[in-house]
């Protein structure tokens, strides 16, 4: 998780390490002698940046299960079983074998569908004519209106060519849709960058050349701008105590909300094509691997309900990004490589994702937790599912083997990533969201940005107190059936209502859900403040982890990061019971001068991080 | 007066109404001397719009060929718009309606004329004063007392009859207090801390001038509510240069030299005129529908209203770190010490106190500190956002109050007894209202005008039980613990279910407190069983 380390200069205390995480976080170490800082530094940053493989954290990984639960790990998720649940194969789409060997493009999976009436020398031809020969294939079929989202690359057309058989590869496509007489092609660039890749025999679909479609530019900017957007948006995250006005402006700055906003403008655009016009879409962007899987599988999300499970959102990055040859390894840096091949493509999927649960609490089964786990997931490589950039890379490494898939362990700790407002049946829409995508409807994700808060106390949380409120609902109910059952055996008849007593448990579990934290520096001011002299200043410091190692390792293994984790109480993933840190915090007094330590940290101090160099 | 002469055309047939969350609908359109009445009788369904026209804040008319289209701003800013068939008819209507929205005479307005069915005037009136508010801290007795020093308002005419005052301060001394104070506004307790014995005191500012004056009874009134080892805060809820010109126009600050045990701190809160100019920004950055995500952060901040929370809410925490924290007494005021002051005590106290947060402790909290404290909600709320007229004394200071209570109540979901509905009632109301509550600009304006003899009172209506059930909080577990928000800039957000009240999104949330609520009550009903 570690992606950057830094030495600040030494102070008397000791010498610093500053280390910076793909979840943006930030630790801070202090080391008392110099030169064990230095040994610790050169280990972190040899560390953080394998070269290989086999030195990722994934590979020696044992959760300690045998072969078969490693095997069934990987058969949680079942892609062909989503296919068929939206009806495919059928008379309109059909599995092709063309691409089994990966001879026909590398970068796609095997099992691939297509319309029924391209045949193998139009996928063959089509794919010639298609960067990185990714040529149209299906992602998701509406059987509602019978039309399709599929997704490929651009074109290598330059400023004239064309070629037959993609021609006939989209006829094909709209044909598979019997009700309609044209298809749109969303092209998710702006018009300028595909115009510019027309110098480069690349570019986009001439309207002349193919009969029926119609072409569309949405506008999401490229991986470089992301990239840059995102370091914006994590550095205002960061500001100590900025202004509203500071913070308002670093956000505009950052135009971060700006290129999710796109996203999400893509998403609709084919939903409404998909949902309302019942017209097919066909999305490409420059090699159909970064923003067409966020328009894809944002379009998915909106169209079918199915993906707001638990399960389905699992299904989706499933399919548009894993089998669809999202480039994880270059992009999420699990590998010393290209640093411009990193970008944070998949951190706006599931952004897409929150602002989407935001504007429709009660439409995702799932909550904030289980984006923020998939999202450490992703960069973590603590487990095999997001490693590689395609799946014959993945063959090739035989990862299934050697490795264990992350599904089963999120779906174990379901009860942590459920949202308890999910309504599973939303029948005044069909089950399709219509988001409003006006700007004042995007809010900065504070969950998966800001250290600063995370450093604080928990604060209340709603959604917890009615899980509670919901399990305790359904443990009553069935005690009160059980009661029923017992009294109506007895008595040889059925009973409508009874009176029973039933322990009240309000008291019991929900008592201790109140945090009183510190008064928060932010109140003074520094410059006129009076009250500033009492020491609270440190409090709200981004840097939101101290430890002094006393005899730090030579070389630190690599599970380090996790150690380091489990001390932060707020983390969502190191500490499975949040409960528990919220109890700790309501016995602490509100004006709580002296206890303002980590609960965790008092609770249990993590024995490995203390002691002589773990391993 | 006669209300008739105002309305030219009372009814018409054949009107369009457009409003959002709705299809148009065609029916008829009514004028009387308070409202505007729509409905429509199509397929049987039958639907009524009644609108205050109190709460209408400006209109626009345009004509096309022989029909007009009067666009209806209100002051909860919803946007109405009818088309009406005839030229004269549609001018009739929008002159109607700006001089009866316009009425500034409290007995003409609503609140006198409303009398529901089913109960009486002669209901229990308020919830809280000064009095009560005695008598219920025993605490208190030892050391401070009840004065009616201004019981005939000569002392003091926006503050009530009866105010609580250090023991060892007689009346007399209150009067040359009064008279070293902007309005007569003299130093009064209006929080007790239980926990350590300290207080909150209120005021306007003093009186020094260009003359550097002094009063001897203000330093003594002072002083005998830190006793003597003790020091105290004033907080000033203007900027250190703000107070320095206040001189020059006769007003000032607590200088250092005669106020040796206090401490003042300037902690600068918008009001007046800048706060106004604030709304309107914001209300119109919602309005604008273009998507382009750089202009909207842009206006956004440009309208600085979420400054305005940020400062108000640092400002209150700063009183409470003061007071729970520190120990110490703090006296607060501005320069009048009827806008910024009262929002400052008020958010302190909900920050400290969970009597406050209940839904009775919240409304009784509004009722002391600005309905008897002397808010003057006539004229700061004559007008909202969208208003043509020239700005006088508006401003939305109350409305910012419900903003920074949304943000504690978004911040501690748990620890408020009340819902984010009451916020919104309550900022509707306070423009538009059928009770008498937000009338008049002080105590003795409500009194000579009978506004307690001849209208309803608004607090006591929302503890009915059919009404209370929809303004409580359904997940609400009073603490002991004092809540301190956190004033980080990420951590407030714009109050979409105020500012956005009108559009599909704030619809969604509302379902889902909805399905909090039910979720809660069927979790209490099986619990109880």
């Amino acid at each position: 998780m570690v992606s950057s380390v830094e030495r600040p200069p030494t102070i008397p205390a000791g010498s610093q390490l500053i280390l910076r995480c793909k979840d943006f976080r930030v630790y801070q170490i202090l080391i008392p002698q110099e030169r064990d800082c230095m040994d610790v530094h050169a280990s972190l940053v040899r560390l953080s940046r394998p070269e290989k493989y086999s030195e990722l954290y994934c590979m020696s990984f044992n959760p300690n299960v045998n072969k078969e639960e490693r095997e069934d790990s990987w058969k949680l998720i079942d892609l062909m079983a989503d296919y068929k649940r939206m009806g495919v194969p059928n008379n309109l789409w059909v599995s092709t074998a063309a691409n089994s060997e990966y001879r026909v493009c590398d970068t796609y999976p095997s099992e691939l569908f297509v319309p029924k009436s391209a045949t193998p020398a139009i996928i063959v031809g089509s794919s010639r004519f298609r960067s990185r020969g990714r040529f149209p294939a299906l992602s998701y079929f509406h059987q509602d209106t019978l039309a399709a989202v599929c997704r490929c690359s651009q074109p290598l057309s330059g400023f004239s060519g064309r070629c037959q058989e993609d021609e006939m590869m989209l006829q094909a496509v709209m044909k598979s849709n019997p009700g309609s007489e044209y298809i749109y092609v969303v092209d998710t660039r702006p018009k300028l960058n595909a115009m510019a890749n027309r110098a480069a025999g690349k570019g986009y679909e001439n309207e002349d050349h193919y009969t029926n479609i119609k072409l569309q530019f949405i506008g999401i900017e490229n991986i470089h701008v992301m990239r840059s957007s995102q370091q914006k948006i994590i550095d205002v995250g960061e500001m100590r105590a900025p202004s509203m006005t500071d913070f308002l402006w670093g956000l505009e700055n950052s135009g971060w909300l700006k290129h999710i906003k796109a996203v999400l403008d893509a998403g609709v655009f084919i939903a409404r094509a998909v949902a309302d016009e019942g017209v097919s879409v066909l999305v490409h962007c420059s090699d159909g691997w970064d923003r067409t899987a966020q328009a894809c599988s944002v379009a998915s999300i909106l169209l079918d309900p199915f993906y707001r499970t638990l399960k389905g959102l699992m299904v989706l990055i499933e399919r548009d990004w894993v089998s669809f040859g999202h480039k994880f390894s270059h992009r999420y840096a699990h590998l010393d490589g290209d640093p411009k091949e990193v970008s944070p493509v998949i951190d706006q999927f599931l952004e897409c994702v929150w602002q989407l649960s935001e504007q429709f609490p009660c439409a995702f089964e799932f909550n904030e937790r289980f984006l923020i786990a998939i999202h450490t997931q992703v960069y973590s490589c603590q487990y095999g599912t997001f490693l590689c950039n395609c799946q014959k890379e993945r063959r090739d490494i035989r990862l299934h083997e050697r490795s264990h898939s992350v599904w089963p362990q999120l779906w174990k700790d379901r009860a942590e990533y459920t949202n308890p407002l999910y309504k599973a049946e939303q029948s005044q829409s069909q089950g399709i969201l219509r988001p409003n995508t006006t700007p004042y409807c995007f809010k900065m994700w504070k969950g998966l940005y800001n250290h600063m808060e995370k450093s604080t106390p928990p604060r209340q949380s709603p959604s917890d107190y009615l899980s509670t409120v919901k399990e305790e609902t359904q443990q009553l109910e069935e005690e009160l059936i059980n009661h029923q059952e017992r009294i109506a055996a007895l008595m040889g008849k059925p009973i409508t209502w009874e009176k029973i007593e039933v322990p009240r448990r309000r008291t019991s579990h929900l008592g201790q859900r109140h945090c009183g934290p510190d008064p928060p520096s932010t109140y003074t001011h520094p410059i006129t403040s009076p009250t500033q002299d009492n020491g609270h200043a440190l409090s709200s410091e981004p840097v939101n982890q101290e430890a002094q190692t006393k005899d730090p390792a030579l070389s630190l293994p690599l599970g380090l990061h996790t150690h380091l984790k489990s001390q932060d109480p707020d983390d969502l993933s190191a500490c499975s019971d949040l409960e528990s840190g919220v109890a700790d915090l309501s016995s602490r007094s509100s004006s709580g001068v002296d206890e303002g330590k980590d609960p965790n940290e008092t609770a249990s101090p993590p024995p490995d991080w203390k002691s002589k160099g773990n391993h | 007066m006669e209300f008739s002469e105002h309305i030219k055309t009372a009814n018409l047939e054949d009107v369009v109404l457009r409003q959002p969350l709705h299809p148009p609908s065609r029916g008829t359109l009514c004028i009387t001397g308070h409202h505007l009445l729509f409905s429509d009788r199509e397929e049987g369904c039958s639907r009524q719009v009644l609108l205050l026209l109190k709460n209408i804040d400006a209109i626009e008319k345009s004509t096309s060929g022989s029909s007009g289209t009067i666009t209806i701003k209100c002051k909860d800013l919803r946007v109405l718009q009818l088309d009406i068939p005839g030229m004269e008819q549609c001018l009739n209507i929008a002159y109607s309606i700006e001089t009866l929205s316009c009425l500034d005479c409290a007995t003409e307005m609503y609140p006198f004329f409303y009398r529901p069915s089913d109960f009486g005037l002669q209901e229990q009136w308020g919830l809280s004063s000064p009095e009560k508010y005695y008598s219920q801290m025993k605490e208190l007795h030892d050391k401070w007392r009840l004065s009616t020093v201004n019981r005939d308002y000569s002392v003091c005419p926006s503050y009530p009859p009866a105010v609580i005052v250090p023991k060892s301060i007689n009346d007399d001394s209150l009067k040359k207090v009064a008279k070293f104070r902007q309005g007569g506004r003299f130093p009064v307790i209006c929080y007790y801390h239980r926990k350590n014995g300290m207080v909150i005191m209120r005021s306007s500012q003093p009186l020094p001038g260009a003359n550097r004056k002094r009063c001897k009874e203000d330093e003594d009134l002072l002083q005998a509510v830190i006793h003597d080892s003790d020091k105290g805060y004033i907080i000033d809820t203007r900027s250190s240069q703000q107070a320095m010109q206040a001189l020059m126009t006769g007003g000032g600050f607590e200088s250092k030299s005669c106020y040796s045990r206090w401490k003042r701190l300037h902690r600068q809160i918008e009001r007046g005129k800048a706060l106004q100019e604030s709304l309107i920004k914001l209300v119109e950055a919602c309005g604008d529908e273009s998507h382009n995500m750089d202009r909207w952060l842009s206006k956004l901040e440009n309208s600085k209203w979420l400054s305005h929370v940020q400062a108000a809410l640092s400002t209150a925490g700063l009183l409470a770190e003061c007071v729970e924290r520190d120990g110490h007494s703090v006296l607060v005021h501005g320069s009048k010490g009827t806008d910024a002051t009262l929002l400052i005590s008020t958010l302190a106290q909900l920050i400290m106190d969970p009597c406050c947060r209940s839904l009775e402790g919240f409304l009784a909290l509004l009722e002391r500190e600005w309905v008897q404290a002397g808010h003057p909600f006539m004229q700061r709320c004559a007008h909202s956002a969208f208003s043509h007229a020239r700005p006088q004394q508006e401003s939305p200071v109350f409305l910012l109050l419900l903003d920074c209570v949304w943000q504690l109540w978004r911040q501690f979901p748990l620890a408020m007894g009340f819902s984010e509905a009451l916020l919104l009632r309550l900022a509707t109301e306070a423009y538009a209202s059928n009770f008498g509550t937000f009338l008049c600009n002080s105590h003795q304006e409500r009194w000579a005008q009978g506004v307690i003899k001849k209208t309803h009172c608004l607090f006591q209506t929302l503890l009915r039980p059919g009404e209370r059930d929809q303004y409580c909080n359904p997940l609400y577990e009073s603490t002991e613990l004092a809540i301190w928000p956190s004033v980080h800039p990420q951590s407030l957000q714009l109050w979409r279910g105020f500012f956005l009240r009108w559009t599909q999104q704030t619809h969604h949330l509302a379902e889902t407190q909805e399905k909090m609520r039910d979720m809660v009550i069927k979790w209490e009903k099986l619990a109880l069983s």
